[in-house]
């Protein structure tokens, strides 16, 4: 019964169509879109890599020809001046590292239990309380923004560090509360039930069992309040006082300088700088990023 | 017999929704009682309210003499095993085993031997440094009984453990529980939508529609001696027969005149007058050829349909008008369009009062 297909029939894997003009066309516009993107970057490099006669040329396409220099790099991050002070943007680098890690973990860890609560837990008014919070997300930051001010100066933080961190762990609990609120949601509710026959109790029962199974969501909740709370400019420059802007302020007062020379490939390089952060964080975390935009879209 | 568990008048509201309505069940020592009911019963919400993961609305629950109505579920000597196994899946097998143990803060060699006692009941030794993820799903059910067994515990709570199952594993494990039952001895409710699981494993069962329990008695009473017109139809498959008409003294006559007698039928009470009624007979009590002839009811019929089940043969028909199924020995040729006698015997089946439902 050895049947040999004839010459031409198909048979096996299909053969691959090679280049054909839909493919073509497919790339072609991917490319085209990605050189779209990417030009400001290759423009902000290249600029900063070029001393400034050379950018007085005009060319701002145009690769570095003359000299190839690192000392708008080295300017931007010792010697810029940021306002009165010309200490570069590493006070400000350090000053977003304070306001950022503790503003992470801490609301992070309590979005995660009052998630874990509102789901497993169900306290009279839980719903009530959840719509609340839901309703916090819809109003603009700029309005809450005087009350807060007023709130912290009572509380005697206003222009501290830590009235900053309030303040981020404060407007990242609505996303962040709703983020694993959905995601316990989605964890079958019989293991809580044969946890708490076991005997386990709330502590237990998120420590032992619903931590361990939610490392993608905490990874998720970390990217989002990282990048948020790093590109952050508003609450930074309103609470943080002088002494502890965060880099974006900082950056923004040494490119909005409105004294001497207009230094763009300084400008150029602190901006990549304050960038990095966020850069880095979306390289490194890959897919988890992509979820992080999901879970962000709810936003709005 | 001494009563385990005990429920007196447990009502669930969830808001304006009545999931229970005063129920009542005294479950005996050791004995294996099946929940059995559509989903939306309330059979579920029952184990759940026994567990302790449920507060009742009203009505008390007993267990083990104890009145634990308020008792959180790890002081109310219950184990539950779960539909979705509802393993710990960051734990090995073992540690998904011996949690309940570490919660309570046993001693390590008391921990120890009572997992290795419940991994040898349960044939998992091979298993125990493996993640649930790495087991198949009778394993993993295997592992949920096991941490119900580990805890020592009086009553055992099953809440549709083999609906995720194949239809192998699914007998299999049936077998295996059933084996457990007979060793261990504990009290074990049971909850499941499956008929066939609840003939097989129940000392009783308990039936329930919109939470209440219709009848609660041994399988063979269930299947012979339904109560009503809800359970008759539920149990058995093929379902049974029903046949509307009318009942007047010892005489069924059917919507279109045929007339059935039913005078050596056990009637709960002494018929009264004419009342609207309705005939159930199951599949496997009708019978063909000669000994048709011989039961007080039969009739020439033509075969409409025929489905050869492999052990036996089910064929359609028209009865008094009627679609009507029975059961043929497999070996009976049955052809479509073929004419021949079937009968029964009234005695065998079920009269209900068409407007109460009950039997009569």
């Amino acid at each position: 019964m050895a049947n040999v297909s004839a010459v031409g029939e198909p048979s096996g894997p299909r053969p691959s169509k090679g280049f054909n003009p839909k493919r073509i066309i497919i790339y072609g516009i991917i490319i085209v879109a990605a050189m779209y993107y990417l030009l400001p970057l290759y423009v902000m490099i290249t600029t900063s890599l070029k001393g400034l006669p050379e950018i007085r040329l005009g060319n701002i396409f145009a690769p570095p020809l003359e000299i190839i220099t690192i000392e708008p790099w080295v300017k931007a991050w010792t010697s810029a001046c940021t306002g009165l002070t010309c200490n570069g943007l590493a006070p400000g680098f350090w000053n977003s590292v304070k306001i950022t890690v503790p503003s992470t973990i801490i609301s992070v860890l309590v979005a995660a239990v009052s998630g874990y609560a509102l789901v497993n837990w169900r306290f009279k008014g839980s719903e009530f309380f959840f719509t609340c919070l839901l309703l916090g997300s819809f109003i603009p930051y700029q309005v809450m923004l005087y009350p807060m001010v007023m709130i912290t100066a009572q509380l005697k933080i206003f222009g501290t560090l830590w009235a900053v961190i309030l303040v981020h762990t404060v407007f990242g609990m609505p996303i962040l509360v709703l983020l694993f609120r959905n995601y316990f949601a989605s964890l079958p509710q019989e293991l809580f039930k044969a946890a708490r026959v076991d005997g386990a109790g709330f502590w237990r029962i998120f420590f032992q069992i619903m931590v361990p199974m939610s490392l993608p969501i905490f990874a998720v909740a970390i990217i989002l309040q990282v990048t948020g709370i790093w590109n952050d400019f508003l609450f930074g420059v309103v609470f943080a006082g002088t002494q502890n802007y965060p880099m974006t302020v900082q950056l923004n007062n040494i490119v909005n300088s409105t004294q001497g020379v207009r230094e763009y490939n300084v400008n150029m390089a602190a901006t990549i700088l304050t960038a990095a952060v966020p850069l880095i964080v979306y390289f490194v975390s890959g897919k988890w990023f992509v979820r992080g935009i999901a879970a962000g879209a709810v936003k709005g | 017999m001494q009563s385990s568990v005990s429920i007196r008048d447990v009502s669930l509201n969830f808001g304006n929704v009545q999931v229970l309505r005063n129920l009542n069940l005294e479950v005996g020592q050791g004995e294996f009682i099946v929940l059995l009911g559509p989903s939306g019963c309330g059979k579920s919400t029952l184990l759940n309210c026994i567990a302790g993961l449920l507060d009742v609305s009203g009505g008390q629950i007993f267990i083990g003499g104890k009145n634990v109505t308020w008792a959180e579920p790890k002081d109310r000597g219950i184990g539950m095993v779960f539909q979705s196994y509802a393993l710990y899946p960051q734990m090995t097998v073992e540690k998904n085993l011996s949690f309940g143990l570490r919660v309570a803060g046993m001693a390590k060699e008391e921990v120890n031997a009572r997992v290795k006692r419940a991994a040898e009941i349960l044939q998992l030794e091979p298993f125990l440094q493996r993640k649930p993820a790495n087991l198949s799903g009778g394993q993993r059910q295997r592992v949920a009984i096991g941490r119900a067994l580990v805890r020592d515990v009086d009553v055992f709570l099953f809440d549709e453990p083999l609906s995720n199952l194949d239809a192998k594993l699914r007998s299999d494990l049936r077998v295996e529980i059933k084996r457990l039952h007979q060793r261990l001895k504990n009290t074990m409710i049971y909850v499941t939508h499956d008929q066939i699981e609840a003939l097989t494993l129940a000392d009783r069962i308990a039936i329930m529609k919109n939470g209440e329990i219709q009848q609660l008695s041994d399988p063979h009473t269930i299947y012979n001696n339904p109560v009503n017109l809800y359970v008759a139809g539920f149990i058995g498959s093929p379902s049974m027969n029903f046949l509307q008409g009318t009942l007047s003294g010892t005489s069924f006559t059917a919507e279109d005149g045929t007339v059935i007698p039913v005078g050596n039928y056990k009637f709960t009470a002494p018929s009264s007058g004419q009342i609207k009624a309705v005939l159930g007979v199951r599949p496997e009590h009708i019978v063909l050829g000669e000994d048709a002839q011989r039961m007080p009811f039969s009739t020439e019929v033509e075969i409409e349909i025929v489905e050869p089940m492999g052990s036996d043969t089910l064929a359609w028909t028209k009865i008094a008008g009627h679609s009507v199924t029975f059961r043929a020995d497999s070996d009976v040729v049955l052809t479509v369009g073929q004419k021949l006698f079937v009968g029964f015997d009234p005695a065998r089946g079920s009269l209900f009062n068409a407007e109460t439902t009950n039997r009569v």
